[in-house]
């Protein structure tokens, strides 16, 4: 299991947009992905889930992954958040 | 015409235009959900029902979602595509099929049960666009729940209807779009609801927030929809009609020259730089008011971090909120207003009072619940880092308020130093001038803060003793009436003794009528609902200060608010001869007769 603190770096946060594009991310993994924010945690394949967290600008998250290919899959997804998911600010 | 039923609605113009014409009620579906107990031989059925209607909310949502990709573009459509993966959502299909196993219950039950979950968390947040998303969800839920009762979708009907509703989903939106929509009318939503944003995108003149439109109404009533200054009158005589299908045409004109204005500075032809900023509520204004050249906000309500809530929201949500606002708003400024709850205003606990104008609001809350106040200015105070946020307070009434709100934001500071907080130590605090008394006394308030701001909604029912939503009496709410006038320039004169800027909030700041007799009188800031602002900035542009000061010190001379007004009014159409005016009657509409006294 891997776990990775990580901070919300794109303007508008988690919103819609780039919910679906972790989702769809995520899907390319086997492990698990769970997103913990203030004490709640989600499922982060369920887009649905993703888009509860209501994640704003500067939110912190703990992103957990646990499976086979989980350090891919960290890898992978922390460096989305890193990049603001690509979005122009 | 007498014995007219005209009803005139105020209500937030969410999309710009003038329409007239028919109504058609859009009364939604609201799915009823019975809990049934199935067997577990009827499980597999049970399943197939929702597969099946998973799939056909799927290509009902394809269907919307490509007619509004060619109607509003691949950007906004977005939105519908985020839908059609909630419907694709295996995590989230699983958890219902293994309840619907486990629990041996009807499908729309359990699916309403597992996705209500979510749309409630999303209600809770603290942030407008998650709650408008939490109705993206709702919408999902109930076209899945209505698909698996098999029924169909009304959506077509008459074409050239203007159609009212509660509320309208951007599906609704995009949907009755494909018939010939002159406009809408919704009892709910703001200006940054989607259905909001969709009829602007779409054209489509909309009046969002009419509380309660629907119960005024029935589908073929005539209505008149005025989607510039939010008003919509239902059964509006001819005269009515007329004189808005004139204000229609003009403003079209109009609108279509003032695109010219939005980078040029709101400056006299004599040099005189005013600030022209905008009214918000919520963070999703401030790119809309940026689009209509707004250079900063001059006031931003908190109260609507309380919408939907029964508790206050915590030091550290609101901090967050107040620095996405500063930073949004930077370089420019922005003017924070303590929560202003009370009067007609919402309270965020259940409380009543026999004359809430009069009673305990605005200030008088938060001095008296220092708790919830103190830890407002100490969010403001931790967002203002940037040195661009200003902090003032509501309903003051007397200094003594002045002195003790200030003693609180000295405390919250010293709270803050030692928790290691970092904050503008300079953050310039003001107050709101809206209650006589404090006009009166604007002098002696002035020496003790950094800037006034006259709210004159309620400085002008308090001096007139007028509640305006009361029909019988609200035309005596004047705002060129003598007493009015001489006030704001009493309260300008002493700010400026005193060496500090007046700003106006109030809706007299974004009356084009009142443009010349404010700037006359020194006015240092108008703030204004964004929609307005550009026509506010061509009327700054077209004339000089001197001009403006020659014209205010006549207004003053006039005795009642007639004269003001048409000394107002000629002045405008000459100053800025093709600026659209509606007439005061099609504004106000017919009054009530008041009763009979027996």
């Amino acid at each position: 299991m891997i776990e990775k603190e990580i901070v919300i770096r794109n303007r508008a946060g988690l919103h819609t947009r780039p919910a679906a594009t972790l989702v769809k991310l995520a899907a390319k993994y086997k492990s698990e992905f769970t997103i913990v924010k203030d004490g709640l945690e989600i499922n982060a394949k369920s887009i649905i889930g993703v888009m509860t967290l209501a994640a704003e600008q500067g939110a912190k998250l703990l992103l957990r992954f646990d499976g086979e290919d989980e350090l891919a899959a960290s890898e992978a997804i922390v460096g989305l958040f890193e990049r603001g998911f690509d979005e122009t600010p | 015409m007498t014995g007219t039923n005209e009803i005139t609605l105020h209500g937030i113009g969410a999309a710009a235009g003038i329409v007239i014409g028919k109504i058609f009620v859009y009364a939604k579906h609201v799915p009823h959900i019975e809990e049934k107990t199935i067997t577990p031989a009827d499980v597999e059925k049970e399943i197939e029902r929702l597969r099946n209607a998973v799939a056909r909310s799927e290509k009902e949502l394809q269907k919307i979602l490509s007619f509004a990709e060619q109607k509003i573009g691949n950007s906004k459509a977005k939105i519908f595509e985020a839908q059609i993966m909630i419907l694709g959502d295996a995590i989230l299909f699983d958890s219902i099929y293994k309840r619907i196993k486990k629990e041996l219950k009807n499908a729309e039950f359990i699916v309403h049960g597992e996705i209500a979950k979510y749309q409630q968390l999303m209600m809770n947040s603290t942030d407008e666009y998650m709650r408008e998303r939490a109705h993206d969800v709702e919408d999902v839920k109930n076209r899945i729940i209505r698909n698996i009762q098999e029924q169909k979708l009304i959506s077509r009907f008459e074409g050239g209807s203007i159609v009212v509703a509660q509320s309208l989903t951007p599906a609704d939106t995009i949907l009755f779009s494909r018939n010939e929509i002159l406009g809408y009318a919704t009892d709910m939503g703001g200006v940054t609801s989607h259905a909001a944003l969709l009829s602007r995108s779409l054209k489509i003149p909309a009046v969002v927030g009419l509380r309660d439109v629907t119960a005024h109404v029935h589908t073929g009533d005539m209505v008149v929809l005025d989607g510039y200054s939010g008003v919509v009158i239902v059964n509006p005589t001819e005269e009515t009609m007329s004189t808005y299908r004139r204000r229609g045409k003009e403003m079209a004109r109009f609108e279509h020259r003032l695109g010219e204005l939005k980078d040029l500075p709101p400056q006299t032809l004599d040099g005189k730089l005013v600030e022209l900023s905008s009214n918000i509520e919520f963070s999703g204004e401030i790119r809309f008011a940026k689009a209509q050249g707004s250079h900063g906000v001059g006031l931003y309500r908190t109260e609507g971090l309380l919408i939907g809530r029964d508790s206050f929201p915590s030091e550290e949500e609101q901090y967050r909120e107040y620095k996405s606002i500063a930073e949004r708003v930077f370089p420019n400024r922005v003017i924070m207003r303590s929560f202003d709850i009370g009067g007609d205003k919402l309270y965020a606990q259940s409380y009543s009072e026999e004359n809430p104008f009069l009673g305990w609001r605005g200030i008088r809350v938060g001095l008296d619940r220092p708790e919830i106040f103190l830890a407002q200015i100490r969010a403001m105070l931790r967002a203002s880092t940037k040195k661009n946020l200003w902090v003032m307070f509501p309903m003051i009434s007397t200094l003594k308020e002045v002195r003790r709100a200030k003693e609180l934001v000295a405390q919250a500071k010293r709270e803050l130093t030692l928790g290691k907080h970092p904050f503008d130590e300079q953050m310039k605090i003001g107050v709101m001038i809206e209650v006589p008394s404090a006009a009166v006394v604007a002098g002696s308030i002035a020496k003790e803060v950094d800037f006034l701001s006259i709210g004159t909604n309620d400085l002008i029912q308090y001096l007139l003793a007028v509640d305006r939503g009361n029909g019988i009496v609200s035309q005596l709410y004047q705002e060129f009436d003598p007493s009015v006038i001489q006030t704001i320039r009493h309260v300008i004169k002493e700010a400026h003794k005193n060496k500090i800027p007046v700003s106006m909030c109030g809706e007299m700041a974004g009356d084009p009528m009142a443009t010349l007799l404010l700037l006359g009188l020194g006015l240092d800031e108008f703030s204004v609902i964004p929609y307005i602002l550009p026509e506010i900035k061509k009327i700054i542009r077209s004339v000089t200060l001197r001009e403006a000061q020659k014209i205010a010190v006549k207004a003053l001379a006039f005795a009642t608010w007639e004269e003001v007004k048409d000394f107002l009014l000629s002045h405008l159409k000459r100053v800025t001869p093709d600026i659209p005016i509606p007439s005061a009657e099609a504004i106000s509409g017919v009054p009530p007769q008041p009763p009979p006294l027996t």
